[in-house]
């Protein structure tokens, strides 16, 4: 049996094999390889007796899964009513200028996989950037800059597989 | 005995019992302290103050009686982080790592007033030693965020001592599934998540559908841009939405729950998730509850990150592992719902009234609110605020006691220019509205709607066209794409706002976007479809002149939209540093020592850099 196959048997049988949880069988899935790898999903398809393009269905409308590994810091920025109102429409473009990267995307150098999320409820702080799941409150593009160049020059990075 | 220290709860009169067991437990002059880790206050470090004053109390050592509590969102987040003392309801605010050490020696231990910890009103100067003094709290009136603030939300035998559960012991040893109902009718309570449906009426037609099994769903994807009520419930008082649930299990004949929280909220899930095992130990959640033939089970599950979520029929689609497209409701879900089985659907807050309107009485929640609009409503104040933060106000205050009293006003002597509710199906309020009551079907007359309690506010720094182009913006990358009107209108409406706010605006635009929202309102299957133009609408209505400014001044009166205003430099104010020169990309400004700087309009590309830099903010917008 194939490790894939390992993987999803081990994920569905957390569910009982309930087709119907099939998000959270792929959220786990994505938790336990950072992304929604390809031969994984086939195999999930196979094993729930399910249509692999529902598999891809679901994948491409809901914003939080993601086909492409990711990099090794997770960079999100909240796009939210009140952090865009003070400023987190140019602080998007300040990251995606200075790092050449696309919201959703990951940098060439897979330091950081960028996204600009709806919100993420701590307006009273806005606006929000979180780094690994850190927060960073009252940013500032000058800012933001800053944390990811501190990321780039972290020793501790190391690229994940 | 279990981890809990208690064992599982046999009847409902163990369950009355077990308040008093755990006050006896500790004398009544115990001290604790407070510490809210709520998004707000985490964000500013509350977690590491946390672990400092659990430290603190553990070296204290055993003879000295206090406790140290993580709580959740006390609502002045601007003034986080919070942490309050007891007994005293001392209330310090902005605390730092270095603070702890003496709030502990000084008010825990030694019963004395950090002064320079407490809130000072910005209006009168004067100090505030409670929580009650402070006007953010005076005037408002906390139901569903009673225990906020209060209990350790990671600890059930905090809310059972605080009376939690007793509205279902009410319920199980007392009430009927129909006389539940009924007294939730009596309370006049309609739908928090926005549509403002009559809970009642929903769970009684839940009731009386014929098909078995049934269930009962929380909505808990807060998806509205700047609303983080649900979160707060959802974090700090996580039982008051699961004696909810249960409450409304048992009236409606469910023996299946579901929670559907955001992906984004990742520490809701886990005190969720935490929450309902403690509730299955005590055996509040399971087979025969309390010893009755009550059977239910809760479980939880995440959402993807998809805003059309929060809409029922799309929120079962994705329980049932679909993607989340919304159907048409002729059949409506309290008979074909989740695996078209009868399904009824409240939102976190909805449910988290449930338990107070039990214990307290249909009557006593009818007795506050409007005649239409019962109760409480949760906002968060947000935006260009004094108080951010998150309120509970009862329903028929107006906007500007929201606004002023509760909030403190616009900082920075702005003007304000507007308030934004009801979300992306939502619209802006102007000035000349505020005295309008907050209630449903006052805020839909005015164009925007109640929605789940984001409260918006805007300054005159904020295009008003630039506000409607953003929520559309949203709601095109948010639209599911199964109906072609919300598809293609909003793409449409997309343009031409985009092409209004870079100067390309022509005459008619404005009348062409009040067609497509004839079109959306007509045509779209679900509700986040209909209300999509309710953003450009509502600032069509009041705020036309900054159409018309764009469009035919080519000018954006905020002095917002790129290449619709100039920077210039103010003689007066250059002291001649030479900051905006060295910075600027274009080398587009000029000017030697002691002559004030000049910017060559030909030259500059408007990018704002020696606006952001100035020192002296000589740099002016005109």
């Amino acid at each position: 049996m194939a490790d894939e196959d390992k993987l999803i048997e081990q994920i569905i049988s957390r569910y009982d094999g309930d087709a119907g949880m099939l998000i959270p069988m792929m959220q786990d899935l994505q938790s336990e390889c950072g992304y929604l790898p390809p031969d994984h999903l086939r195999s999930l398809a196979k094993q729930l007796e399910v249509p692999l393009s529902r598999l891809f269905a679901v994948a491409t409308f809901y914003a939080s899964f993601r086909l492409a590994p990711k990099g090794a810091h997770d960079v999100t920025l909240c796009m939210g009513t009140v952090c865009f109102l003070k400023g987190a429409g140019a602080i998007s473009e300040a990251i995606c200028k200075e790092f050449r990267v696309e919201p959703g995307g990951t940098t060439r150098d897979r330091l950081f996989t960028f996204q600009a999320v709806n919100c993420i409820g701590a307006c009273a702080v806005a606006p929000v950037m979180l780094v690994d799941g850190k927060y960073y409150d009252g940013v500032t593009p000058a800012a933001a800059l800053e944390i990811l160049y501190g990321l780039a020059k972290d020793k501790t990075t190391v690229e994940k597989e | 005995m279990t981890l809990l220290g208690h064992s599982r709860l046999g009847s409902i009169a163990e369950l009355e019992r077990m308040p008093e067991e755990l006050l006896s437990l500790r004398p009544a002059s115990a001290k604790s302290v407070h510490v809210c880790t709520g998004p707000g206050c985490a964000v500013k470090g509350a977690v590491r103050l946390y672990e400092l004053f659990c430290m603190a109390v553990k070296n204290a050592g055993a003879d000295v009686e206090i406790q140290a509590k993580g709580v959740g969102c006390h609502g002045l987040c601007e003034y986080g982080p919070i942490v309050l003392v007891q007994p005293g309801d001392i209330f310090y605010q902005r605390v730092e790592e270095p603070d702890v050490a003496e709030i502990f020696r000084e008010t825990i231990l030694g019963g004395r007033l950090v002064d320079r910890l407490l809130y000072q009103n910005p209006s009168t100067g004067q100090k505030a030693d409670t929580v009650d003094e402070i006007p953010f709290y005076k005037v408002q009136q906390r139901i569903a965020l009673a225990h906020n603030g209060l209990i350790d939300p990671t600890k059930i035998t905090d809310y059972i001592a605080q009376g939690g559960y007793s509205a279902l012991a009410k319920v199980l040893s007392l009430m009927t599934p129909e006389e539940v109902i009924s007294e939730v009718e009596i309370a006049g309570l309609r739908g928090r998540g926005g549509g403002g449906f009559p809970t009642a009426r929903k769970w009684r037609s839940c009731r009386q559908a014929e098909a078995s099994p049934k269930y009962v769903i929380c909505n808990g994807d807060e998806g509205d841009p700047g609303a983080f009520m649900d979160r707060a419930i959802m974090e700090g008082n996580p039982h008051s939405v699961i004696e909810g649930i249960l409450i409304g299990a048992y009236a409606i004949g469910s023996e299946q729950g579901y929670i559907y929280v955001r992906n984004e909220y990742p520490l809701s899930v886990e005190r969720l998730k935490e929450a309902i095992e403690q509730a299955r130990e005590l055996g509040l959640l399971g087979e025969n509850i309390l010893g009755t033939s009550f059977s239910f089970n809760i479980r939880i599950n995440r959402g993807g990150g998809a805003f059309v979520c929060g809409e029922s029929t799309a929120l079962m689609a994705s329980l049932e592992g679909r993607p989340g497209e919304p159907r048409a409701k002729y059949v409506h879900t309290v008979e074909s719902g989740l695996w078209e089985k009868p399904t009824n659907l409240n939102n976190v807050e909805t449910w988290a009234n449930v338990p107070h309107i039990i214990n307290r009485g249909g009557k006593w929640f009818a007795g506050i609110g409007t005649e239409k609009s019962k109760g409480t409503k949760v906002f968060s104040l947000v935006g260009k605020i004094r108080n951010s933060g998150l309120v509970e106000v009862p329903m028929g205050i107006s906007l500007r006691r929201i606004i002023d009293e509760i909030g403190g006003g616009v900082p920075d002597g702005k003007r304000f220019k507007a308030v934004q509710t009801g979300g992306p199906s939502g619209g802006c309020i102007p000035a000349e509205h505020l005295d309008a009551r907050v209630d449903f079907d006052e805020l839909t007359k005015l164009g925007s709607m109640m929605g789940s309690g984001g409260m918006i506010v805007m300054d005159e720094d904020t295009c008003m066209v630039n506000v409607a182009k953003y929520f559309t913006n949203f709601l095109q990358n948010e639209s599911c794409g199964k109906c072609t009107t919300c598809r293609e209108a909003l793409a449409q409406m997309m343009y031409i706002l985009d092409r209004i706010t870079k100067g390309q605006g022509e005459v008619g635009d404005v009348e062409e976007l009040g067609n497509l929202a004839v079109l959306l309102e007509g045509t779209a299957l679900c509700a986040l479809g209909k209300t999509a133009a309710n953003p450009v609408m509502s600032t069509i209505r009041y705020f036309r002149d900054e159409y018309d400014a764009h469009i035919l001044d080519k000018r954006c009166p905020a002095k917002e939209c790129r290449g619709l205003f100039r920077y210039e430099i103010d003689p007066e104010a250059c002291k001649a540093c030479g900051i905006c020169l060295k910075s600027c990309p274009a080398d587009a400004i000029t000017g030697e020592k002691k002559v004030p700087h000049v910017i060559d309009q030909d030259k500059c590309t408007l990018c704002g850099i020696c606006w952001e830099k100035c020192p002296f903010t000589a740099v002016l917008k005109v």
